[in-house]
């Protein structure tokens, strides 16, 4: 059964006038990974310390399991938050910094050690017990914080950027053990972010944010396969716009015109005829021809190479279009296609598989 | 021997900086009453020194006005600190300035503004006005050095204790105060060294019944330097010395 953990009911807030979020609603799934995924400056980390208590909403309500949290301090809302510098105490050891919770609430001592060494076990480091955080790296103090968090057996635990200090390598491995431990422990993780791709490979919903607001909510294949606006899919991930307007509707079947040339594309959201539309092609789908391979070119871009960007795994090319647009591409070896051998100024044509695209109303920014 | 230019500039300046001491500490063993030159090597200026009763007095005196005053300026000071780093209240930035101010302003403004007020408030001077001067200099740079240490810490430790369902007090007896005790140590040792070693303020405030040890080396002094002095003053080098190792010491340790 999936009930809502937490529930914002038109949550703002405001410091000095000055807006911060605004008319908030958002329901989080008890058990789920969800990820506040926005630029920095955009509120996700104010949001967080709305449900954690560090601060109080302007104006709405948050529901935190059924119960409304309004003025509760944050020990009393089942919820812990790890820090994204970790704010271990330095002048304690690792079972000490974990303890600390648990001594709080003033529990018997067997009783702390029984669950303090059965966290520490979960994130591997019960031999490091008796250590100082200073003598840890930075992945391990990383686990102590989080154990410091889940041994009190919180219903959600908030995290704020807890991988931005990890160099890259570091990273991509915390990834997979948080989100192996969020499974583990069956815990409500609410993840802060800035990096998409972190979102998008953690996540069971992403919040998409911007500007105090929330832009989509959704699992990571509907926020970068069906961005709801321009924001989103410029936020996440790269894209490739082309302006636009609607030709011919039939059914979910539009037709379009881009650059003079008539193509087809695919929508389930309703348009008007002669409706100014935005459509949208991922690098990764976008392919790109050498004219000199091209027979029928009725529904294909034209342009010239303007830089080759060799990846190792993949090929990425900037186009310059015949309207001087630049499109990026990425092209992938496979059996068509073993080279990938381009020259910068090559006359080519660009195209992409008709449905792949993405068609939004159109936006002045 | 490359070095030899770089060599002798250090030598030059350590000496420059110490020669005046190791000028005093070597005539405190000069065998000779008032002679500048060597008679030979004695402790007999220690020996005077140590049965000195009215300046054995003035130590003590020195010693119990130092010890208390560092101990109510450590925690006056280091509350202040505290205060400064974990709330907003009104006034805030006005304290942090004044104490700059304290620190910075002259000794015997310092002393003639502290005679003025205990005379108007009419505070006997002797032992209470002096030991209220003292806490008074000293507090600004408990202030200082324990706050330049706690804002040092990550802030959202504190923050991250409360989250855990910590009480402000026992934020302050389990984090706080155990990774400032450093910083309050270092406090406590500058402070005692300040008062132990004071004149000009001292000067203005102290009576007639309660003298103390700076005090007392200034009137002996002007009567002329007796090496007994000389021994007095190697005695409280190697104390200082010892204390500032051990202030430093105390410092260097990262909790």
């Amino acid at each position: 059964m999936t009930t809502n953990i937490i529930e914002l009911h038109d949550v703002s807030k405001s410091i000095h006038d000055h807006v911060i979020l605004h008319d908030l609603n958002l329901e989080v799934r008890n058990g789920e990974f969800l990820t506040l995924l926005g630029p920095s400056g955009c509120g996700k980390t104010t949001l967080l310390r709305l449900i954690s208590g560090f601060e109080n909403p302007t104006t709405g309500k948050i529901f935190i399991n059924g119960k409304n949290v309004d003025g509760l301090p944050p020990h009393k809302r089942h919820v812990h938050t790890v820090f994204q510098s970790y704010a271990l105490f330095p002048h304690m050891t690792v079972f000490e910094n974990v303890a600390f919770g648990l001594r709080c609430r003033k529990l018997p001592k067997a009783e702390i050690a029984t669950r303090v060494a059965e966290v520490l076990k979960i994130v591997k480091l019960e031999k490091f017990a008796q250590r100082k955080p200073d003598q840890l790296s930075g992945g391990q103090q990383q686990r102590v914080a989080v154990a410091r968090a889940v041994v009190n057996r919180p219903l959600v635990l908030l995290l704020d950027e807890p991988l931005s200090s990890l160099d890259y390598r570091l990273r991509k491995t915390m990834q997979i053990e948080l989100k192996q431990l969020q499974r583990k422990l069956g815990i409500t993780f609410i993840f802060v972010t800035h990096d998409q791709e972190e979102a998008l490979s953690m996540s069971d919903r992403v919040v998409v944010m911007h500007e105090g607001g929330i832009e989509q909510v959704g699992t990571p294949r509907q926020v970068y396969e069906q961005p709801q606006n321009l924001t989103v899919a410029n936020f996440i991930g790269e894209a490739n716009i082309f302006d636009s307007e609607i030709l011919s509707i039939e059914g979910k079947q539009l037709g379009v015109n881009i650059l003079g040339k008539p193509r087809n594309a695919k929508s389930s959201r309703s348009f008007e005829l002669g409706q100014k539309v935005h459509i949208l092609v991922r690098p990764e789908d976008l392919r790109v021809w050498k004219q000199v391979d091209v027979d029928d070119s009725k529904d294909m871009l034209p342009g010239t190479v303007e830089e080759v960007i060799y990846k190792g795994t993949t090929v990425d090319l900037m186009v310059r279009l015949s309207n001087n647009q630049i499109v990026a591409a990425t092209e992938f070896f496979d059996e068509d296609d073993d080279k990938l051998e381009y020259a910068i100024g090559e006359p080519v044509f660009a195209t992409w598989v008709p449905g792949w695209e993405v068609v939004l109303p159109h936006e002045t920014l | 021997m490359r070095n030899l230019p770089y060599t002798s500039y250090l030598t030059a300046i350590y000496l420059f900086f110490y020669i005046p001491i190791i000028v005093l500490i070597v005539y405190s063993f000069n065998n000779a009453q008032y002679s500048l030159l060597w008679h030979g090597f004695s402790l007999r200026w220690y020996h005077e020194l140590f049965a000195d009763s009215d300046l054995w007095l003035a130590v003590l005196h020195s010693v119990i006005l130092g010890v208390t005053a560092a101990t109510v300026a450590t925690c006056v000071g280091g509350l202040t600190a505290i205060s400064l780093y974990r709330y907003d209240f009104f006034g805030r930035q006005l304290l942090y300035g004044s104490i700059f101010i304290l620190i910075l302003s002259p000794d015997i403004v310092m002393g003639i503004s502290l005679l003025i007020l205990f005379s108007m408030i009419g505070i006997t001077l002797g032992f209470w006005s002096l030991l209220l001067a003292h806490i008074t200099f000293c507090i600004p740079f408990v202030v200082v050095t324990v706050y330049s240490r706690i804002v040092s810490f990550d802030q959202y430790i504190f923050e991250a204790a409360k989250d855990l369902g910590a009480k402000d007090s026992v934020i302050l007896t389990r984090i706080i105060l155990p990774l400032l005790w450093p910083a309050l140590l270092a406090g406590w040792l500058l402070s005692f060294t300040l008062s132990i070693d004071d004149v000009i303020i001292s000067y203005f405030v102290a009576g007639p019944d309660f003298e103390i040890l700076p005090l007392k080396i200034y009137s002996m002094v002007r009567l002329g330097v007796k090496p007994e002095i000389n021994a007095l003053c190697t005695v409280t080098f190697g104390l200082t010395l010892l204390l500032i190792v051990i202030s430093q010491l105390s410092l260097r340790k990262k909790p």
